[in-house]
């Protein structure tokens, strides 16, 4: 089986620069152990702010620490800041479903999800540190003949991509998964859309391992630093107005979706984008009992089961913009609700903690990594419900604009000015919606 | 034996005993238990594994905060996994499991975890298992997932039904302890709607396990007493078994009541468990403290609990947690325990208080105390048998079967803290407290920080009086009760015990312990979020009752800060656990979204239709005949019935909207993208709507029955959509336009009468001529049918064939369908589905949302020539002129051929140049619907293709990738019968 | 957002009656305004931290679109008037 596809995105990595600090790997597990575990050094430094920077990224989320780690690594900039205004992955690389997949169906998007997907497999070799990637596959159940038709346009765009995709029929579905509602069900189950490299990966760790990652190759990480303002001088950026204080750049970064245009709002960037409010949810620990990530296709609700046994699902925003990091009853009664139609033995198991995250919503629905109308200053933002599994590629594709100044060919579509040129990736055909999507 | 059921005392019905069992042994005990109480007073300590290490476990606690003693009640489909023992209230029958063990619990393999946990230090697996690569998905991560998880989910059907409610009320008061009760009876006497949930059974929370007197009393009959009077006010609800999860916006909580959750056979027309949307005026939250187990070396051992957790053991439920039970108390609280367990003749075995000024107590004179003395480890496997204690540098060894820890308190300010508000430290009470929430919710009682019952009683009447007031009552001054001599509940923190020889957890059911904490520090996760998400202290499913500000201590103490400094982890939803039955309620299987059914239906019914869903709606998609066994077979015939007969079509679930007013054609003008307005009346017309992008949002008829009245159908799919758009347009963007519309889609039965016969049929049904000349092609009009009833007629067609669409009101539509049907047949009427529909409008290229997905402008599909340049305005217009929406290599809807006729064409395979490798870049397109047609005798397609219309003839690979499946294909125009529509017109 | 939206015809409502629109303080521009206003009126959002005007339909109700002014962060509603009526 061949990826050629994809592949022509991976053979532009060099490493730059050297790497600081403890090596992880079962050896040093062993050695730390044997010394009660009291040799271990800090995964990063908490470093003072210095008055100028190369490149500074805003948001130390997955997305701000993954660039901040490819461009010192890979690109070789050195001298690079991420300024985070609360801890280090405190946003929604921490509070998402953490479903990784390139299961995309349009030219604008599956590239750039499956560069993301490749990258993510060789992720805990590459950041030494595991990210407990489990490809165990994700299945788009369908329920109509225009569903399936839909799905199978959409498995034919992924194998365009050299992205395997399967269709599975309800008597396949009903050997892999018994517990799905074959028999009562209001919208009956046809059939499945199955990706087998799709998956879930540890969210946390994500942001761990690049935030780890960067600090071995010379980022600054300083957290507890809230960016106010963004100063510019004959009309390019200069630096960031701090709550620790000013500091200058070369070039700036944008990477914090949700607040997206509250920072954008600093420069005067006007984006087409809306903040709305995401909840998830996990149910007390269970012993293994759903295999596969799973999406209902008669609603949007998405499951399944952490390495620690917790079921982790979600469905549709709450539907109204907000940047309260939280949800309403309403839309948490839907989510069980599409729960029990999908799998009736859900009924009684016990959900454990819900939590919300505020999205980025675009116009259509897709991200943006993009450079703007001031030079130095680059966005990347709109991740909508999709975030988490961009994180890769969304850092490789945005230190390389802000590298080299050009796009990266797998984010060639996801241009700022697409609105306006009419080139929208509308993945979901709902328009300039944003609830929609 | 070391816990038994004390001789008397307890509020349990010791008149009656129930049968239970655990991991297969019988058990008895006593309405009134809990599952927990019952095995304690059975001696049965050893009830569960914990997570990582799979230590043995017993009971920590007394109620929902229980971190340990989780099991599995019931059987089959009923299994209720990771029950907390603590808060199951016991019946006859009962079944439990324990969790987390193999082979057995007292024999668990798993235990191995504990000899190898230097190895497993908190955040190990980031940190291994990446090499070799392979190895990771094969070996290591299945091992890791084999290990998930406590409890073991059946999920089967589950066999019982769920409810939701909404109640309304004055004032919500959540917990019924000392603060509730007494804020009930202030908020109750003077006339407020109050709601008072408590999540326990029994009502009276730390009433019924307190034993201080009241009124002379037991603090339990007071609350019998103080329940017996709210009992008699109409304004007041009470809420046992009911748990408030979660404060939503607007005052509104969420709230689970437990129905039938304790009864081994659950009645069929109750719910089991019931929703509450509970909208309160005011809340105020009762909720009580909890206490802090003490962090020491060994203190997870079996027998090792909270010393409220062994008071209200003692007290409530009369059962002793051991003979000779030792307290570990860093404050006064522990004293009282000790003297509670000595006035139902348990032993205590000694007092060990960390603080070395701590004061006298006079009625524990026989009792050992030894101050300034700390835990350091405890011995026993899988019982308590001895502690260990360290003072001045000397250990010494007491024999004891049970530990109280007290630790201090932390308030129960969940609910206030979940929607953003954080909790602020008391130095005072060295503790978080809930801040200032705003005016919708306040505080009470241990909750507020006031730990003696005199004060909760005096804080929950005062806070209910403020209250009231506000909401404008009248409240008489109550005379307090008197309550007898109380503990001073202060406390000297200690969030570690220094010396620890063994591990000392923090979070039991997670196996975080103390150096975690300190590793996760080290290593740069000191921030509390950070540490939590590190060790995973405070993410099991108590969600860090008992260790989340031990956590927060123990990290600020390391730190060298305040715990004001180090925070706590935000408080989400849901407080405990709740079922998705619960939340779903009867939403579910064919319940869970409306079905709606055509006016036709009973007709399609007895026509033996096979019908499909297509949204909400069940359409009949195929009539079958005996002796066809496939739906093509069905369909085929259908079809060639239609071009060579004529058929009967349900077309009932189009969307149907009445539109009139003086500005109704200009109203329609700037809906649709071509033109509306000189309509004449009497004639339909074709209508494309966009969206305000530029893409097509919906198509349609409009028909013109008047100068200002119009009739315009919708896709069934948009039906809703359409409506509210046209709303939108009409409220919002274009008040000043007189118009007025209703969705008239329910109240239409239409069906399409098509094919060469179809006149004859019609005219045979009704009085108007509707020869060629006098009804044209587009032609609309009210008709009156043979017999009387006005309909309406519209020559419109689906199908390329001539054809009708008979529209009568609702429920003449099985008649009249039948008539048709009964008039048809002379001339071979078939009745036909949406499949053989579907096949008919591909056979003449018109297009479905299969082709307009959301992405499609009107030249994609061909129309762009009607989109009408002239008006100066309509939805959509100027967008639409984008460079991206006019490009030439835009995708462009083609018809498709296969090269050989015999070969498949199926709808979603893609395009490819012959010859070109499959990527991406080289993508030309996809195939948007596909039939066989009965007509040309192979299969035909709709696809769009790049820059299609300029590629008639060429022959293209269809491929399907997911079929494994390459067709030749032939580019032809998307029209494969009838190119010149000379059979509309006929 | 709030549990409830009281809507100027038919009083206080349960939310779970209304349907979102999405944003209200965008006004649909004259046909001949310039490109990048009728991109700004498609496309581009303020989507304010703060205080910002949603429009809501009253879909289970009255159905009119109503401007609901509330705070996108503490989700408290500060007017709720009928959409047409600017």
């Amino acid at each position: 089986m061949t990826f050629a596809p994809a592949c022509r995105y991976a053979n532009v990595r060099e490493n730059h620069g050297t790497v600081k600090g403890m090596r992880y790997s079962a050896f040093a597990l062993v050695k730390q152990a044997l010394q009660g575990n009291r040799g271990w050094t800090p995964a990063w430094r908490e470093p003072q702010p210095k008055p100028h920077y190369d490149v500074i990224i805003v948001g130390g989320g997955g997305h701000g620490l993954a660039t901040a780690y490819y461009l010192a690594k890979e690109f070789g900039v050195k001298n690079i800041a991420v300024l985070e205004k609360g801890y280090l992955g405190s946003g929604n690389v921490g509070r998402n479903t953490t479903i990784v997949r390139s299961n995309y169906l349009l030219p604008g998007n599956e590239p750039f999800y499956e560069f993301s997907l490749k990258l993510w497999e060789g992720l805990g070799q590459d950041l030494n540190y595991n990210v407990m990637l489990s490809q165990r596959g994700i299945i788009n159940l369908f329920h109509s003949d225009a569903d399936r038709d839909a799905h199978i346009r959409r498995g034919n765009a992924m194998w365009m991509e050299g992205v395997p995709a399967e269709l599975l029929d309800r008597e396949t579905l009903k050997k892999m998964m018994p517990f799905l509602n074959f028999d009562h069900a209001r919208f009956p189950i046809m059939g499945g859309l199955l990706q087998k490299r799709a998956g879930t990966a540890r969210h946390d760790a994500v942001a761990w391992g690049f935030a780890r990652g960067a600090d071995r190759h010379g980022v600054d990480l300083i957290q507890h630093c809230e960016v106010t303002g963004i100063r510019r001088e004959n009309g390019v950026v200069v630096g960031v107005e701090t709550s620790r204080g000013f500091i200058g750049c070369g070039k700036l970064g944008l990477a914090a979706a949700g607040n997206t245009s509250v920072v954008g709002q600093m420069a005067g960037l006007k984006l087409p984008i809306e903040s709305h409010v995401l909840q998830a949810f996990v149910t007390e620990g269970l012993k293994p009992c759903i295999d596969h990530v799973i999406t209902y296709g008669a609603g949007h609700f998405y499951i399944s089961q952490s390495d620690k046994g917790g079921l982790v699902f979600g469905a549709e925003i709450d539907g109204y913009s907000s940047y309260a990091q939280r949800g309403g009853l309403a839309t948490v009664e839907h989510v069980m609700e599409e729960g029990v139609t999908m799998i009736p033995g859900l009924s009684r198991v016990r959900v454990l903690r819900s939590w919300a995250g505020v999205m980025d919503m675009s116009m259509d629905g897709s991200p943006i990594i993009s450079r703007t109308d001031i030079d130095n200053l680059y966005l990347n933002c709109g991740w909508c419900y999709g975030g988490f599994k961009a994180t890769p590629a969304s850092g490789f594709c945005f230190a390389h604009l802000i590298a080299k100044g050009e796009t990266h060919p797998a984010a060639r579509f996801l241009r700022l000015d697409r609105f306006e040129r009419g080139y929208p990736i509308d993945e979901h055909g709902a328009g300039p919606q944003p609830n929609l999507h | 034996m070391t816990a038994y059921r004390l001789p008397e005392g307890g509020l349990v019905d010791r008149t009656t005993s129930l049968d239970f069992r655990f991991d297969g042994t019988r058990f008895k005990g006593h309405p009134g238990d809990t599952l927990a109480s019952a095995l304690l007073a059975n001696d049965q300590l050893l009830l569960a594994r914990s997570f990582k290490y799979h230590r043995p476990r017993g009971l920590v606690t007394a109620g929902v905060s229980e971190p340990n003693a989780l099991v599995s009640i019931g059987s089959g489909a009923r299994t209720d996994a990771n029950t907390r023992a603590t808060v199951a209230e016991l019946y006859a029958g009962l079944e439990a499991r324990s969790q987390n063990n193999w082979p057995s619990l007292k024999y668990d393999i798993g235990a191995l975890n504990n000899l190898l946990s230097p190895f497993l230090s908190a955040g190990f697996y980031y940190k291994t298992f990446m090499w070799p690569a392979a190895f990771w998905e094969k070996l290591y991560e299945p091992l890791i997932r084999r290990a998930a998880g406590l409890g073991r989910a059946v999920l089967e059907r589950d066999p019982e039904s769920y409810e939701k409610c909404w109640t309304h009320c004055d004032l919500l008061i959540v917990g019924s302890g000392p603060a509730g009760l007494s804020a009930a009876l202030t908020a109750g006497r003077a006339g407020l709607r109050v709601v008072l949930a408590e999540q326990d059974f029994r009502m009276g929370g730390a009433l019924l396990s307190d034993s201080t007197a009241i009124d002379g009393n037991s603090a339990s009959v007071f609350a019998e007493a103080s329940l017996a009077e709210l009992a008699t006010l109409p304004n007041v609800t009470l809420m046992p078994r009911t748990t408030v999860f979660g404060w939503y916006d607007d005052n509104v909580f969420g709230a689970v009541e437990r129905v039938q959750k304790h009864v081994a056979q659950p009645i069929a027309k109750l719910p089991v468990e019931r929703l509450w949307r509970i909208a309160a005026k005011r809340a105020l939250l009762a909720t009580g403290a909890e206490e802090r187990p003490l962090v020491f070396g060994g203190n997870d051992r079996p027998g090792v609990m909270t010393a409220s957790a062994i008071g209200t053991y003692a007290n409530r439920f009369g059962v002793a947690a051991g003979k000779s039970v030792a307290i570990f108390t860093n404050g006064n609280a522990g004293y009282r325990t000790a003297a509670d367990l000595l006035r139902h003749g348990v032993g205590i075995a000694a007092i060990i208080d960390t603080r070395s000024d701590a004061p006298a107590v006079d009625d524990l004179k026989d009792v050992r105390i030894i101050k300034g003395a700390g835990i350091v480890d405890t011995m026993g496997g899988q019982r308590l048998g001895k502690l260990v204690f360290e003072r001045s540098g000397y250990e010494e060894v007491i024999a004891c079967d049970a530990i109280g820890m007290s630790g201090g308190f932390n308030p129960v300010i969940h609910l206030a803290c979940q929607r953003g508000a954080r909790p602020v430290w008391s130095s005072e009470l060295d503790t978080f407290l809930a801040p200032d929430v705003g005016g919708g919710l306040s505080i009470a009682g241990a909750a507020a920080g006031y730990y003696t019952l005199s004060a909760c009683l005096a804080d929950g009447a005062e806070k209910a009086a403020t209250i009231a007031a506000d909401l404008g009552f009248a409240v008489t001054a109550d005379e307090a009760p008197a309550v007898g001599e109380e503990v001073d509940p202060s406390f000297t923190t200690l969030w570690y015990v220094p010396g620890a020889k063994s591990k000392a957890f923090v979070d039991f059911q997670n196996d975080v312990h103390a150096r975690d904490l300190g590793l996760a520090l080290r290593e740069g996760f000191g921030h509390i979020e950070h540490a939590k998400r590190y060790t995973t202290n405070g993410m099991a499913t108590d969600q860090g009752k008992l260790s989340g500000v031990n956590a927060a201590g123990i990290l600020a103490g390391m730190r060298g800060v305040s715990p004001a400094e180090v925070g706590i982890t935000t408080f989400r939803p849901f407080y405990t656990p709740v079922s998705f039955g619960a939340l779903a309620g009867t939403a579910r299987d064919m319940h869970a979204a409306p079905k709606r059914v055509s006016p036709l239906h009973g007709w399609a019914e007895r026509n033996g239709a096979v019908f499909v869903e297509a949204g909400l709606w069940h359409r009949s998609s195929w009539f079958p005949r005996e002796g066809e066994r496939t739906w093509r077979q069905t369909t085929d015939r259908e079809v060639l019935n239609v071009r060579e007969n004529v058929g009967l079509c349900d077309v009932s679930t189009l969307g149907k909207i009445e539109v009139f007013g003086t500005d109704a054609a200009e109203f329609l003008n700037r809906l649709y993208c071509n033109a509306m307005a000189k309509l004449p009346i009497g004639k339909a017309r074709y209508g494309l709507m966009l969206r305000e992008d530029g893409i097509v949002y919906d198509d349609g008829t409009v028909s013109r029955f008047g100068e200002n009245h119009f009739f315009v159908t919708t896709t069934t799919g948009l039906a809703a959509g359409v409506l509210s758009h046209m709303e939108y347009c009409a409220q919002v963007l274009w008040p000043d336009l007189d118009v007025r519309f209703t969705s008239v889609t329910d109240q239409w039965a239409q069906m399409s009468i098509a094919g060469p016969k179809a006149r004859a049929v019609v005219q045979a049904m009704i009085e108007d001529d509707i020869s060629n000349v006098a009804f044209p092609y587009l032609s609309v009009g009210v008709v009156t049918l043979k017999g009387g009833l006005k309909a309406r007629l519209f020559r419109i067609s689906f199908s390329g064939e001539l054809a009708y669409e008979l529209a009568v009101p609702a429920g003449y539509g099985e008649s009249v369908a039948d008539a048709v049907i009964e008039a048809g047949r002379a001339h071979g009427i078939c009745a036909y589905g949406l499949e053989a529909l579907n096949v008919l409008r591909l056979e003449k290229g018109y297009v479905t949302h299969a082709e307009f997905d959301g992405r499609v402008t009107p030249d994609d599909a061909g129309f762009g020539r009607m989109v009408s340049a002239q008006k100066p305005d309509f939805i959509g217009k100027r967008l639409s002129t984008r460079y991206g929406l006019t490009a030439a290599d835009r995708m462009q809807m083609v018809g498709l051929k296969p090269a050989e006729k015999d070969k498949t064409i199926r709808a979603g395979a893609h395009l490819l140049k012959d010859g070109a490798k499959p990527s991406t870049i080289n993508d030309q397109g996809y195939v948007s619907s596909a039939c066989f047609s009965p007509v040309l005798g192979h299969d035909i397609a709709l696809a769009f293709l790049k820059s299609g219309r300029e590629r008639y003839g060429e022959r293209i690979v269809v491929w399907d990738r997911l079929k494994n499946e390459e067709t030749m294909a032939e580019v032809c125009e998307p029209v494969f019968v009838d190119p010149l529509s000379a059979k509309l017109k006929v | 957002m709030a549990s409830f939206i009281s809507c100027p015809h038919c009083g206080i409502r349960p939310k779970e009656e209304f349907t979102v629109r999405g944003d209200a303080s965008v006004i649909r521009p004259e046909p001949d305004a310039s490109d990048e206003a009728w991109h700004n009126y498609v496309h581009i959002r303020a989507n304010p931290r703060g205080r910002t005007r949603e429009h809501w339909q009253h879909v289970f109700g009255c159905r009119r679109f109503l401007v609901v002014e509330r705070d996108t962060v503490t989700h408290e509603v500060y007017s709720v008037t009928d959409g047409g009526s600017r």
